[in-house]
């Protein structure tokens, strides 16, 4: 039989509704195996406790004969999610102990469904950042390559899911901080389109861009905790759509055939690596076996996508960074003189070189005489990046292409270059900027071995159409069930 | 366009942010380097395009949605306070304001 952590959590939930095994021993489980891996640097809050005595009550619920959709399995959330039962800190000194007096919408849904809860996972400080280098707390490992990333922001859940720590992880996307780590960690991902999921109780980065969606080894995971998550949360997020909650698993299977793929020729260029681009192109040649046709199509401002992106997130992000002041919650500078004092080093302390250059960038460009020139604009071409879509979508049903240009780099290597890192989130920005869904499904190795993520966008709401695609493709080949070896052949071995 | 370290130093009050000479320095090498990439959206003729500030708002109308202004949970000032890096009967503690 399958070691707990081989099991998808659809296999997971028919083993605990079967009352195979109990949540409270899948619970401990997973928690031995976290604690085994502590060296990935995935968690940064774990309390067992708490875990355990949310598997008994899941327990309580199966033996009591609830059906609910999540019932036992165990989830671990991204540390941008605030907890009534973990400390909160988004990866920050900032927030180091901060104890929310209110579960997060996704959370409390999670919950509900019957979801235990693992705890915290490490990412970027306030999900700036693609690599998890920007996490105030510890480095966070690729499972693939410890010396290399994991991708960010939610780098900690996608090691969590790719080392099979946790069955699946809740992350955020903002650029593209869950398809990123996702196709760097060779798991599944989907940022859902603006508004479907409640941003009440994720720590605000960047409002008008911010989503949170699942990460998990498959489409069908994805689906089932998607429908779990997803929803109008009217009285708590001003700009949750009202969109009904809806089961994802519903279409997963019906036939390809016909489907019209598109192929955006911006996302192919000098930029993109070969072996990235041969990965790609065998799972377009895949979708073409499976009955679907392929189709090229032009996203022309994809370029632009970087620096309006990289205008619109810092600016807001400055925004919504102001309530950090050392007064109501987080972290007070121990010595200042007057009230401006007391901010602005208890801000200098609690922030990290990151945070700080993208809020003086939003301080910059939101500030009197730039307005115009820069937020503005931004503003305009994000219209114009969206209308480009709307303009694709008349060709075709969904967008195919790479997650990043190249695979996971090493630890370390563009730590001093935030251009670079910029740089490197262009196929997933534009998505971004236009609130659409989008997917990372794995599809391949590159160079040194290192996974490469195939990146589906669809239309606004069709999210049940991409997970369909993606899950077609996972019942025709097997990357989604590779596994990186390494981390159970010497676990004590790893620095 | 170029940042002088005059214009590093405004930003900065303005972010409420202190910078360290050396910090500061690092800053204005940064934020030069970013905004070379910025510059070819301005550029861009967006004559007549209006600003984008809700995704969805390309394709549907997106009403500003209001509700009931009607207390629907109790506040619990101890636990929101619980966190708070001074707090003195209830009452959030900061420096002196007014002499």
């Amino acid at each position: 039989m399958a070691a707990l952590h081989d099991l998808t959590v659809a296999q997971l939930v028919a083993r605990l509704r079967a009352k195979e095994v109990s949540a409270a021993e899948v619970a401990q489980h997973f928690l031995a195996r976290a604690k085994a891996h502590d060296a990935l640097g995935a968690w940064l809050a774990m309390n067992e406790e708490v875990t355990l005595a949310q598997a008994r009550s899941a327990d309580r619920r199966l033996a009591a004969g609830e059906v609910a959709p999540l019932l036992g399995v165990p989830v671990a959330h991204k540390d941008i999610f605030v907890t009534r039962d973990f400390p909160s800190t988004a990866g920050s000194k900032m927030l180091q102990g901060y104890q929310s007096p209110f579960d997060a919408t996704v959370v409390a849904r999670l919950a509900q469904a019957g979801a235990v809860s693992l705890g915290k996972l490490n990412c970027d400080e306030f999900a700036m950042g693609s690599s998890n280098e920007n996490s105030a707390y510890r480095v966070a490992r690729n499972p693939w390559d410890p010396q290399r990333v994991p991708g960010g922001s939610s780098g900690g859940s996608a090691v969590a899911v790719a080392a099979r720590l946790a069955p699946a992880a809740t992350g955020t996307d903002t650029g593209g901080s869950i398809r990123q780590p996702a196709s760097f960690c060779g798991i599944t991902g989907i940022k859902p389109t603006y508004g479907r999921v409640s941003r009440y109780g994720m720590i605000a980065f960047a409002s008008s861009l911010d989503q949170a969606g699942p990460m998990a080894r498959t489409a069908e995971d994805c689906a089932l905790l998607l429908s779990a998550m997803c929803g109008p949360d009217p009285d708590r997020d001003s700009t949750s759509l009202e969109e009904p909650p809806q089961d994802f698993t519903a279409g997963l299977g019906a036939s390809l055939e016909g489907l019209r793929i598109g192929v955006p020729r911006e996302f192919f260029g000098a930029g993109l690596a070969p072996d990235v681009r041969a990965a790609i192109d065998g799972a377009l040649q895949e979708y073409r076996r499976m009955g679907a046709q392929l189709v090229e199509i032009s996203l022309p401002r994809t370029e632009l996508s970087i620096p309006v992106y990289y205008i619109i997130a810092p600016a807001e992000a400055s925004s919504n960074l102001s309530r950090y002041d050392g007064v109501k919650f987080g972290h007070r500078a121990k010595q200042y003189g007057d009230l401006v004092d007391m901010y602005q080093k208890t801000r200098a302390e609690g922030f990290g070189d990151e945070v700080k250059r993208r809020i003086m960038v939003g301080t910059y460009v939101l500030s009197h005489g730039y307005y115009d020139a820069y937020y503005l604009q931004a503003q305009k071409i994000r219209r114009m990046i969206a209308d480009d879509f709307q303009q694709a979508f008349r060709q075709c049903d969904v967008i195919a292409g790479p997650v990043a240009p190249t695979v996971a780099w090493k630890l370390g290597e563009k730590a001093d270059d935030p251009v670079a890192n910029y740089l490197a989130d262009i196929f997933t920005l534009p998505a971004s900027l236009a609130g659409l869904p989008g997917m990372s499904i794995p599809c391949g190795f590159g160079a040194a071995g290192m996974p490469v993520g195939l990146q589906l966008i669809g239309n606004y709401l069709a999210e049940a159409r991409l997970l369909n695609v993606a899950h077609r493709y996972q019942q025709a080949t097997d990357f989604h069930q590779r596994i990186p070896v390494a981390v159970d052949a010497a676990p004590e071995a790893r620095a | 366009m170029s940042l002088t370290s005059h214009d590093i130093a405004r930003i900065a009050r303005l972010a409420r942010l202190e910078l360290g000479q050396h910090e500061s320095e690092r800053m204005l090498t940064k934020l030069n380097g970013f905004f070379d990439l910025v510059e070819k959206m301005r550029a861009v003729d967006t004559a007549g395009i209006e600003p984008l500030a809700h995704p969805l708002d390309a394709v549907q109308d997106i009403p500003l949605r209001l509700r009931e202004d009607a207390a629907s949970e109790q506040v619990d000032r101890e636990a929101n306070q619980k966190s708070a890096p001074a707090v003195e009967r209830g009452l959030f503690l900061v420096p002196r304001v007014i002499e």
